[in-house]
């Protein structure tokens, strides 16, 4: 089901209160600018959550419908004006787009769930590039993968680090260990 | 139309409680099916790749329940496959546990002595070694080092990792692409697959029910390779012996799905659940207090920038599994590796002015990620999770296509637990925080509940019928011929990590069902050796053979 584009932008809006990055341009309302350096959204949230494999791309209009209609909420009981040229959660200063997240996935609000999930799905953008093979992430400057400083596979596609360990005694074991290295 | 088969024991689940019946019994002579609804990978499918669809999704399950979310294989070989292999006895006054029951949990048969013989066993079978200092990772020796530094003792941990084969990756958890680890797909099952046993992957059983003439027929529905929601075909087996081994997870949403049919299940199936006590705590390291306190450096002059690796949990201190400390203040802590996609969202941001898992203060967290360390707690909990009605099949309702899904176990932990985890975060603050050698913060349980990789007792051993779902020979009450054998069996929390101990009692279960096969007029035998030997034996026969 493809997106409005308010739709998208709310949906960028909350990926970017997650892991928050900078504005694409002057123009960018989305993302809220509290970061530097790519966040969620460069790192591909919207493509993550509308994979088929992730399962939450038929339900997304709908999640950014319901964050919108939490918004006009959140907005009159703090007495926000809300700029009617974008979307209500877009709208929204980081502040209180903190305030609304926080709120939706606090334990025991009913709807916890799928704004976690929206959460999860969003860290997982930044963290794994899990839309991308882990290589094509790395071929593509994937942001999140550098900010974490995940290091680079060997030349043919996998990890090894030969180099480990301190190789050496670091501590007493317990007095009890058994013989073949177990609690007693 | 249902197609229905016949054999003499299904087995559901291929992990340490099913891999294990399936050798014995096959090698004793019986016909054996082993029904498992994950898919069948060997190490050259492993991926090294966080993609949605890569071997990392496909045989790894994420379970999020109401106040507890369990991790868990999903895969031919089960937990052994994408488990960190950690591989310690339980000590011996685990088996004394009272819990919230005020007697003895575990059946009067088991104590440590008892168990010994058949830890023995699995140590030959998965080939379990005593790690030594040389071969711990950076995040192990610092680990221990902290440790010392703070007045503890800490062990490498026995692992069935080969340290030679194993090149530290830390991509463990997607399948050992180097058959480093000594997952079940390298012993027990093609040791089962050696004598006749047949395997069978993506066949996910949804209920059991009893035939006319005393055994059972089990209905399973086969699943799309790709989109694990989508079901195909269906069919059913018969058999004279059934063994559930789906794991703690789901084990009991096969049987409370079954009891329709079946007849009323025993009160402890699905209740008593334990997540193993378990809780993680992220330290942020300051590297150079790793040099100046510890003086730790690696051979390259940086202190320890190597959270990413390694090879899962190498090092433990054990100073608090200590029997003659109360019940709820004994505890283990160790060393662990959490990758990203499930291994950044929990963590939080020590002394943060804004939230504590989102936000810029967390993404500042997040550039240090190569300076993390995550160390693991298992305490004793009191068994308090519980399963709600079972989904339609499965066990949860899956969401995406492979791995998460939406399950019905509810935990709502009690003081006891609490306390718990509240004097283990203390002590890994004050182990961790000395000198300002890190920023301690334990993970969330605010957004997917409590989470536990080790998810026991949800149908557990025991001597009274009320809190118990198994004999002490694992068959369920009051269903003669159906036998649990996986981390479900386990009665509570073990302090420490249980995969040694769901596959010694595993073994311990084979003698009393092969005594029940024969009794069902099964020509089978009980004695085969560890797949390990017999192993050892061909190669130590290999050179006297002679040619064709």
């Amino acid at each position: 089901m493809s997106l409005t584009d308010e739709q998208t932008m709310t949906l960028e809006a909350y990926a970017d209160t997650i892991i928050p990055g900078e504005k694409r341009g002057p123009d960018d309302r989305a993302i809220a600018g509290v970061a530097t350096g790519g966040g969620a959204v460069a790192a591909g949230a919207l493509d993550i959550l509308q994979t088929e494999a992730g399962g939450l791309a038929a339900v997304l209009g709908g999640l950014a419908d319901m964050l919108d209609k939490h918004v006009l909420a959140y907005a009159e009981e703090h007495g926000i004006e809300l700029d009617p040229t974008a979307p209500p959660f877009v709208a929204l200063s980081y502040q209180d787009r903190v305030g609304v997240v926080s709120m939706l996935c606090r334990p025991g609000h009913p709807e916890k769930q799928m704004w976690v999930n929206l959460a999860m799905f969003s860290n997982m953008a930044f963290d794994t590039g899990a839309h991308l093979s882990t290589a094509r992430a790395f071929e593509t400057g994937h942001p999140g993968l550098l900010h974490l400083g995940f290091r680079r596979p060997d030349s043919d596609g996998l990890w090894r680090f030969p180099e480990y360990s301190y190789r050496r005694p670091l501590a007493s074991p317990h007095p009890a260990t058994t013989p073949s290295g177990s609690p007693a | 139309m249902t197609t229905v088969d016949n054999t003499d024991v299904v087995v559901i689940g291929s992990g340490f409680g099913g891999a294990i019946a399936a050798y014995h019994l096959a090698a004793g002579g019986a016909r054996v099916t082993v029904l498992e609804r994950g898919p069948w990978l060997t190490a050259d499918e492993f991926d090294q790749d966080f993609l949605l669809g890569s071997s990392t999704t496909r045989i790894f399950d994420f379970t999020v329940g109401n106040g507890m979310s369990v991790l868990g294989g999903n895969c031919v070989g089960g937990g052994s496959v994408v488990y960190f292999a950690a591989m310690p006895r339980v000590p011996g006054f685990v088996f004394e546990r009272k819990g919230s029951i005020g007697r003895r949990m575990w059946p009067a048969a088991l104590s440590r002595p008892t168990l010994d013989p058949w830890y023995d066993r699995v140590e030959e079978s998965l080939q379990v070694t005593k790690s030594d200092w040389n071969t711990v990772p950076y995040a192990g020796g610092l680990f221990g080092a902290a440790c010392a530094a703070a007045g503890r003792t800490a062990n490498p941990v026995p692992t069935c990792v080969n340290a030679d084969e194993c090149v530290n990756c830390n991509w463990m958890m997607s399948g050992c692409k180097y058959d480093a680890k000594k997952s079940l797909l390298l012993n027990y099952l093609p040791a089962a697959l050696a004598h006749g046993a047949r395997i069978r992957p993506l066949h996910e059983v949804q209920k059991i029910v009893r035939t006319d003439d005393g055994g059972y027929r089990v209905h399973f529905s086969v699943l799309d390779e790709v989109d694990y929601r989508v079901h195909h075909e269906t069919g059913a087996i018969d058999a004279k012996i059934v063994i559930v081994a789906a794991g703690a997870g789901a084990t009991p949403s096969i049987l409370m799905r079954s009891a329709a049919e079946l007849g009323p299940m025993p009160a402890a199936v699905g209740r008593h659940f334990s997540g193993n006590g378990e809780r993680l705590n992220t330290a942020i390291l300051d590297e150079d207090k790793v040099r100046e306190v510890l003086g730790l450096s690696r051979s390259d002059g940086v202190p320890f920038e190597a959270g990413q690796i390694g090879k899962g949990p190498c090092v433990a201190t054990w100073d608090d599994l200590d029997g003659s400390k109360p019940e709820y203040d004994r505890y283990s802590l160790e060393q662990l590796y959490f990758p990203p996609g499930l291994g950044t969202i929990l963590a939080q941001v020590p002394d943060a002015t804004g939230p504590t898992w989102f936000g810029p203060e967390k993404k500042a967290m997040m550039a240090k990620w190569q300076s993390w360390l995550t160390i693991f707690t298992m305490i004793e909990d009191d068994n308090e999770g519980v399963f709600g009605p079972p989904p339609p099949t499965g066990n949860s309702y899956r969401v995406s296509q492979q791995m998460f899904g939406l399950g019905s176990l509810s935990y709502d932990p009690t003081p006891n637990t609490l306390h718990g985890w509240e004097i283990t975060d203390a002590e890994v603050k004050r182990i961790m925080e000395r000198d300002g050698l890190s920023k301690v913060m334990p993970w969330t349980n605010d957004l997917v509940g409590a989470y536990t990789v080790h998810p026991l007792a949800s149908c557990r051993i025991g001597d009274d019928p009320a809190t118990s779902a198994l004999d002490d020979r694992h068959e369920l009450r009051g269903h003669p011929g159906i036998f649990v054998t996986d981390g479900s069996a386990v009665p509570c929390a073990l302090t420490v990590n249980p995969a040694m101990t769901i596959a010694a009692l595993a073994e311990r279960a084979m003698p009393g069902i092969v005594a029940a096969l024969r009794e069902r007029g099964v020509d089978v035998s009980y004695g085969a050796p560890t797949p390990e030997g017999a192993t050892s034996s061909r190669a130590a026969l290999q050179p006297h053979l002679l040619p064709d």
